[in-house]
Parts: structure tokens; C-alpha cells; sequence
């Protein structure tokens, strides 16, 4: 039992990566923590239980990674997710600070995986968990416990006692035993995003959010990040700005994970409900044209569009979850997914008359292209005429959302008057925004989450005690 | 479509799981998995033999129940094993044996070490069964040495005749990949592979049990019971060898080969199959086959009373209750040796197997990468 009654060092609240890993490096520093997970057991760890991997800077080769990637290739990749919306200082500190993280986590306890190829061909940049994010929450939770972390499930946060910047109370609601108020001297807000809530993306995408599939866990409500900003601290990051991917419009509502995702679209072309293309689906190599078709998607009517290939292409790209829907004839095909068929017709025979020759090869920008259609297909553009044709339905997945508070490099919130807070600390997709304006690069989030979380929990122990 | 509702639940996963891959670097199962892209009965079976049970794919999985997408490979793959094992059995009419094998197996047991008690007393005086007798050729006042060697050699030879012929059925459903029997570099990674149990380590933390905290300890169990049968087998081989080549006869001094192999296999069969059953009554239930309790159980038990009947007989070999001991052993053992085709012994030779066309199929395919 934990005993709430008493006045901890250092609340967490929130119970993924971020929140684990301030946990841990605050009672390493020698505060006692309480953590406090909104989600039951099962669902611990927010988004992180569907992760996989994890960027870090390093400078030469190692067990799991090729190498080197370095500070300054880690931060131009960062400028071009981002199109420069990023906080330079913050950005270069927590890169500086990925190196070490490497070794920090496995002394948590997490284990990589040498990197086994296949279809992700990120063993340069990005480290793997082995075993996956739950596997890596499931080590971190581990070492928590041995520490001497508490931790409280189903302990969701109802309001928070904060005045002139300073953090007093956190009132708790559990399913048994109600409301209680919980004492600390700091706080470490690590609750995640808001896009497990509809209604408050409904606020910016209108409508159209009610088509969006949540690809993480239900319980990121944005509860905290709501109170905190209602109480002073300030945002960043734009609200409409979210990380979303094209993932099948089969999968559930929510907590869907990694297997819904498609990587087809660059084996065919992506058309809306009337049959009509609305980008070129070869413009980019993977994963950075994986990132960009959640919101091409939302844009779409009815935010639905569908994956069109043929069968030479079939084994070309992961196994999926749902078998795509085939049809005999294109006509047919149009039938299943209830699109015109004359339209979908006109469309295929206008792309295969456009690609012109050319030596494909997917893991270049190829000279496979198409000459004379709007929009184009840049490269990776064959003709789609071998039956039976086949199709993917996709609609917007959102992993996460980017608005989030305002930190410096302690981790520490910023307040609206631009002072830092007396006791206040964020680590985790709360504060991505602070680093991300905008896109995504693989394995970014748990860099984000690692760097910030260890250095939350390290200034959070210290602002306790002094 | 699949020839049992198990194999189709298998095939569901293994569909799940080859789009996700996180397990990937857990143990051989993922990565044979990937190989595929749908799966016949046969890959199942052959995914489910090379299946450990460590439960570290269970523990890490984010689709594991209570999710919807309910994915629970540790258990799934270890109905399917079982009902592989019925499925391949030879001759088909004794498929059946693993439908209740722990009573099957206890049956046998029982009678064949009452066939021992009454045929000791029904070929000998009255007196020869719990008289006191000593020094060379002491248990062949019971039973003459030719009888003990045919009988038990039968007993063997059917017993391997019967698991080579199920080893085929198993070959072939799983279809042999080329060269697999003349690849001496994949049948020596099998080897090693089964030797240290390299898939039962949770991807290097330790199997996963009563809870998420993994330990080696089934490990260590299994090794215990593994090579106390071993040194327990061999123990009988050098015996043998001791009466025919050179013509010393049984009970040996303590100090003997036979002897010392016996006792210290016996001691690991003592502790082996001890710590198996208790970790098998901690284990989680989610993670077990609960339909194969019975099997497993028995299977255990019959090592523990082979090493324990034959340690008795050591310590008591001097005293009237020679006899009897005596009776008890070489029944436990004759039970264990005719049942093996028929229980959970199988399950180290198709796990073997397949152990074998993993390593097979990792050699070509590092080859045909290299190409």
C-alpha cells in the first residue's frame, strides 16, 4: 500500500517512457517518487507500449547500430521534419544528451536488439527494443520497483493545487478509494498528448476528427496538459499539428498499435472516395513518406482513401494485418470499396498510359516516373494491370499531438510571463513541441521522452531537497 | 483453412504477429515466422515445436489479452504442440494415449511394476523376493540377466521404432528443407541450441513464470532433468558394455562408472523434475496448457520415480527390500521406456527437429543473402 498521507520529493504524473525514466533518475538522485498512471495495469506506459526504437546520436559503430551518426546529422535531419520549426538550444542539448542515453537506458535495465535488417533499415540511426516498448516499459517498471518508486494505477489526476507558478496538491480520484489529496515538493508532468480526445481535436480539425483513428492507447486525454496551461504555464506548439500516419480504416478506434500501419503506398496509387489521386505517392523514401499520408488523408472527403496495387507487387512490402480487398477487374474492385467504377477505371488507365519506362528500384529515388498526369508520380511508378487488383482502405492514425508547455533545458515549465516555474517539470510528448514544431522522424518521441524525463527527474530530486 | 480450430487461432497470431515483428529478436520462432507469409498446418506445427514456452513474447506483447487482438503465443503454440504430438503418433492406433495421458501413463506404470512383483515371485522360490542378496549377479537371482537385457531391449527398440516413425510424419508435414539431413553446420547449431536451451532465456533475461519478473530457473530445472537422464542413460549403456565385453557383473562398488554416472544422473532427476513441477504449479495460468497438465505432470513424475526407485535400490541393495526395489525400478523404467513414444518425452525430439530446419533455413538464407 502506498502511503499517501505523507509529502513526497517528487510526483510523476503519467506512466510511459518519460514519466519512467524521471522517475527513476529522481529516486536515483535520492527523492522518494510517486508515480501516478491514469491507465489500469494492462495499458501502463501510454504510447509508449507501441513503440519499437529509439534515435540516438553516436559517433562510431556499435553492437546494435551502424555507425556513425552524429550530432550535427542528427540535427539537419531534425531541420528537415521540422522545416526549421524547432527550439534550436533545446534541440541541440537533448541530441548532445541522446549519446549518453544509450547507455543510461540499458543501466535501467532495457535491452537493444542488434539490428536484424528486414523492412525497417534503420539500424544506423535508430536503436531497437528488444522485445518491443512494452518489453522496454515493462524493464523500466522493473527498476522502478527495485528502486523503491511508488506507483498507483488507475490514479487519475482531477486537479491541480498550483499558484504563482508553484505546484502544491494533486487531487486524485481512484475507482476504490476515491478522492485523495496528494503532496509533493515537485512535480514531473510526463501525461502525454491529448489524441485519445476527440472532442478537444475536434476544436481544430472540425468534423473531420470524429473519422480519426487513435493508434495509441484510449487514456491520453490531454487532462493534464489542459490544467496546466488553464493554470498558467505557457503553450507551444501548434494544436493542429499531430504526428498521424495512413493506417487501415479497419483498424479499431483506438490502441490499434503499429500493426494497422500501411508501407504499400509507394507499390501503387492512393485515391479518394471519388476515384481521384491527390498526391504524388512517390515523393519521398520511407519513413518520411510514411509520415506525411495520415494528413493527406484528413483531407480527403469523408477522410477515407485507398491503397490501389496489383498482385505483382503483393510480397513487396510487410505482411498486413487485414488482407487487402482483391478484385477480378478494376470494375469489380470499385464495387467492394463502393467507389464509381468508371471513375477508378479512368483514373488507373490514365496512370498506366502516363508511367513511362524506367528501372524500378524502392529503395532509391528511382527513374520510374510518370509523364503528363496532375499530380504526378515521381518515381516508383508502374503500371497497375495484372489482376487480381487489390486495395488497402486508410484513413488518418494519429499517434500524437504536438501542443504542449513550454520548458527550458531543466525540463522546468515555463510560465506565461516567461519565468520558469518554482517547482514544475515536463518530460515526454507533454513538451515534444518544444522540439518538434512539426513532422516526425522515427524513434524521435523516445528520444524526446528518455533525454527530457531523465533530466526532469534529475533537477525535479534536486529542486526537492534544496 | 486449418485442419483443427487451433491451428486456425494459430495462424491468426502468427498473422498478427508478422505485421508487428517487435519479438522478432526473442528467440527463433519470429524469425522462422518471417520467412512466411502464410501458413500451412505444417508450419504451424513446425512453429509450435520450436515454440520453448519462455513467455517473454506473452509479457512484452501490447496485443495480449485483455486487448482485443487477444494474442497469447505461448499458450496458443502449446495446445498446438500437444495436439502434434497426437497427430504424428505411431501406430495411429495409439493417437489416443495423449487424450488422457496421465491416466494412461500411471496405468501402465502401476501394472508394469506389478508384473515385476508378481513375476519375481512366481519364477523364483518363495523367499527370493525379499531375501537378502550380495556381491556380483545379486539382481539376476531375480532376474536372469539374458531375460533383463531382452525385455528391456525390446522395450527400446520399440520405443524407437515407434518415435522414428512419428519423426517422419513430423518431417515430413513440416516439409524438409533441401539438404537439411547432410548439412552437418545446422544439425550442429541444433545441437547446441538444444544443449544450452538458447530459446528458453526470454531473449536473454530469463523465462517468464509466476509473474513479469523472469528468472532461469526453468531453465536450470530442465538442464537438471536433461542431463541427469542423460548420465542415467549412460550409466545403463556402460553397464551393459561392463557385462558383455567384460564380463563383470552388476551390482558395481560405489566407486564404479555405472554407479557413479547413475547417481549423479539420479540426483539430477531427483532435483530436476522436483523444481519443474513446482515452477510448473506456480506458472501463470494464462501461459499454460491446461488440457496437457496431466501429460506433462506424468511424464515428470516417471523420471522423479525412475531416479528415486533407482536411488533406493542403491542405498538398499544389502537389505530384504532389494527385492522389492528392484521390482519398482525396473518397472518404472520398462513403463517409461514403452511410453515414451506416447507422452511428453517427444516433445525434446520434435523440438529437436525443429530445431534443426530453423538452423537449416537460417544457413540458406544467410546464403542467399550473400549471394
Amino acid at each position: 500500500m502506498v502511503d499517501l498521507t505523507r509529502r513526497f520529493d517528487v510526483l510523476v504524473i503519467g506512466g510511459g517512457n518519460a514519466a519512467l525514466c524521471a522517475a527513476i533518475s529522481a529516486r536515483r538522485a535520492g527523492a522518494s517518487v510517486l508515480v501516478l498512471e491514469g491507465a489500469p495495469k494492462f495499458y501502463r506506459g501510454g504510447n509508449t507500449r507501441h513503440t519499437r526504437n529509439m534515435r540516438c546520436a553516436h559517433d562510431a559503430a556499435t553492437e546494435i547500430l551502424t555507425g556513425p551518426y552524429t550530432e550535427e546529422e542528427f540535427w539537419k535531419d531534425l531541420l528537415v521534419v521540422t522545416g526549421g520549426q524547432t527550439d534550436e538550444e533545446l534541440a541541440r542539448f537533448m541530441i548532445h544528451e541522446s549519446k549518453d542515453i544509450l547507455n543510461w537506458i540499458v543501466e535501467q535495465g532495457v535491452r537493444w536488439q542488434p539490428s536484424l535488417g528486414g523492412t525497417l533499415s534503420l539500424g544506423r540511426t535508430n536503436s531497437f527494443f528488444l522485445g518491443g516498448g512494452r518489453a522496454m516499459l515493462n524493464a523500466l517498471y522493473r527498476t522502478a520497483e527495485e528502486l523503491g518508486v511508488d506507483i498507483l494505477y488507475d490514479a487519475e489526476v482531477i486537479d491541480l493545487v498550483i499558484e504563482h507558478g508553484m505546484f502544491l496538491s494533486a487531487q486524485l480520484k481512484q475507482p476504490v478509494g476515491g478522492k485523495t489529496e496528494v503532496r509533493a515538493s515537485t512535480l514531473v508532468a510526463a501525461a502525454g498528448g491529448f489524441e485519445a480526445n476527440i472532442e478537444w481535436l475536434k476544436q481544430y480539425w472540425g468534423e473531420a476528427a470524429d473519422n480519426f483513428l487513435i493508434r495509441g492507447t484510449p487514456y491520453n486525454r490531454g487532462a493534464i496538459l489542459k490544467m496546466l496551461l488553464a493554470k498558467g504555464v505557457q503553450a507551444i506548439g501548434d494544436p493542429t499539428q499531430c504526428h498521424a500516419v495512413a493506417i487501415d480504416a479497419r483498424a479499431p478506434k483506438f490502441d490499434g498499435g503499429i500493426i494497422t500501419r500501411h508501407d504499400s503506398v509507394v507499390f501503387g496509387i492512393v485515391v479518394n472516395k471519388h476515384a481521384e489521386r491527390f498526391y504524388d505517392e512517390g515523393e519521398d523514401i520511407w519513413p518520411k513518406r510514411y509520415a506525411i499520408w495520415g494528413r493527406l488523408v484528413a483531407a480527403q472527403p469523408d477522410q477515407i482513401a485507398y491503397i490501389i496495387f496489383d498482385s505483382t507487387v503483393v510480397t513487396s512490402f510487410m505482411p498486413t494485418l487485414f488482407p487487402p480487398i482483391a478484385g477480378a477487374t478494376i470494375a469489380e474492385l470499385a464495387g467492394k470499396l463502393e467507389l464509381d467504377a468508371a471513375a477508378l477505371e479512368k483514373t488507373i488507365t490514365d496512370f498506366n498510359a502516363a508511367v513511362q519506362p524506367g528501372t524500378f528500384d524502392h529503395t532509391i529515388l528511382d527513374d520510374c516516373r510518370t509523364e503528363g498526369i496532375t499530380p504526378a508520380k515521381t518515381h516508383w511508378a508502374r503500371k497497375i494491370e495484372t489482376p487480381p487488383y487489390l486495395a488497402y482502405p486508410v484513413r488518418p492514425g494519429i499517434t500524437f499531438t504536438y501542443l504542449g508547455t513550454r520548458v527550458n533545458r531543466e525540463a522546468r515549465m515555463l510560465m506565461k510571463d516567461g519565468k520558469p516555474s518554482a517547482n514544475m517539470f515536463a518530460a515526454g510528448e507533454i513538451m515534444a513541441g518544444n522540439v518538434l514544431g512539426k513532422g516526425y522522424a522515427a524513434g524521435i518521441g523516445m528520444t524526446i521522452g528518455s533525454v527530457f524525463g531523465r533530466v526532469a527527474g534529475r533537477e525535479a530530486a534536486k529542486n526537492a531537497r534544496n | 483453412m486449418h485442419g483443427t480450430r487451433i491451428l486456425q487461432e494459430a495462424d491468426r497470431l502468427m498473422t498478427v504477429c508478422n505485421s508487428c515483428r517487435y519479438c522478432e529478436g526473442l528467440c527463433a520462432v519470429f524469425p522462422a515466422m518471417e520467412m512466411r507469409r502464410a501458413f500451412s498446418d505444417g508450419d504451424l506445427n513446425y512453429l509450435a515445436n520450436l515454440c520453448h514456452a519462455c513467455g517473454a513474447c506473452y509479457t512484452d506483447c501490447q496485443f495480449s489479452p485483455p486487448h482485443e487482438f487477444n494474442v497469447n503465443v505461448p499458450k496458443t503454440l502449446a495446445v498446438a504442440r500437444a495436439e502434434s504430438y497426437a497427430a504424428y503418433a505411431w501406430p495411429r492406433a495409439f493417437a489416443g494415449a495423449f487424450a488422457r495421458n496421465g491416466l494412461v501413463i500411471s496405468l501402465i506404470a502401476a501394472l508394469s511394476v506389478a508384473a515385476f512383483i508378481f513375476g519375481f515371485a512366481a519364477v523364483n522360490d518363495r523367499g527370493v523376493l525379499t531375501g537378502i542378496h550380495t556381491g556380483p549377479g545379486a539382481f539376476y537371482k531375480l532376474m536372469p540377466h539374458n531375460a533383463m537385457a531382452l525385455l528391456f531391449g525390446a522395450a527400446l527398440l520399440y520405443a524407437i521404432l515407434a518415435l522414428v516413425m512419428g519423426v517422419r510424419a513430423f518431417w515430413r508435414d513440416i516439409g524438409e528443407p533441401v539438404g537439411m539431413t547432410t548439412d552437418a553446420k545446422s544439425l550442429l547449431q541444433a545441437v547446441r541450441d538444444a544443449g544450452e536451451l538458447r530459446y528458453l532465456d526470454g531473449g536473454g533475461v530469463g523465462c517468464f513464470n509466476e509473474d513479469d519478473h523472469p528468472t532461469d530457473r526453468r531453465k536450470l530445472y530442465h538442464h537438471f532433468t536433461f542431463y541427469g537422464f542423460a548420465l542415467c542413460f549412460a550409466a545403463t549403456c556402460v553397464g551393459t558394455l561392463y557385462h558383455y565385453l567384460l564380463a563383470r557383473e552388476a551390482p558395481y562398488s560405489w566407486w564404479d562408472l555405472p554407479v557413479v554416472l547413475g547417481t549423479l544422473g539420479g540426483i539430477g532427476l531427483v532435483v530436476g523434475p522436483i523444481g519443474l513441477l513446482s515452477e510448473k504449479w506456480k506458472r501463470d495460468r494464462v501461459l499454460v496448457d491446461e488440457q496437457a497438465m496431466g501429460m506433462d505432470t506424468a511424464f515428470i513424475l516417471m523420471l522423479f520415480l525412475t531416479s528415486i526407485s533407482g536411488l533406493a535400490l542403491l542405498l538398499w541393495r544389502e537389505a530384504a527390500a532389494m527385492g522389492p526395489l528392484l521390482a519398482l525400478h525396473l518397472g518404472v523404467v520398462f513403463a517409461l521406456f514403452i511410453t515414451m513414444p506416447y507422452g511428453k518425452f517427444v516433445h525434446g525430439i520434435y523440438r529437436f527437429v525443429a530445431l534443426v530446419r530453423y538452423a537449416r533455413e537460417r544457413q540458406m538464407m544467410v546464403q542467399g543473402k550473400a549471394e
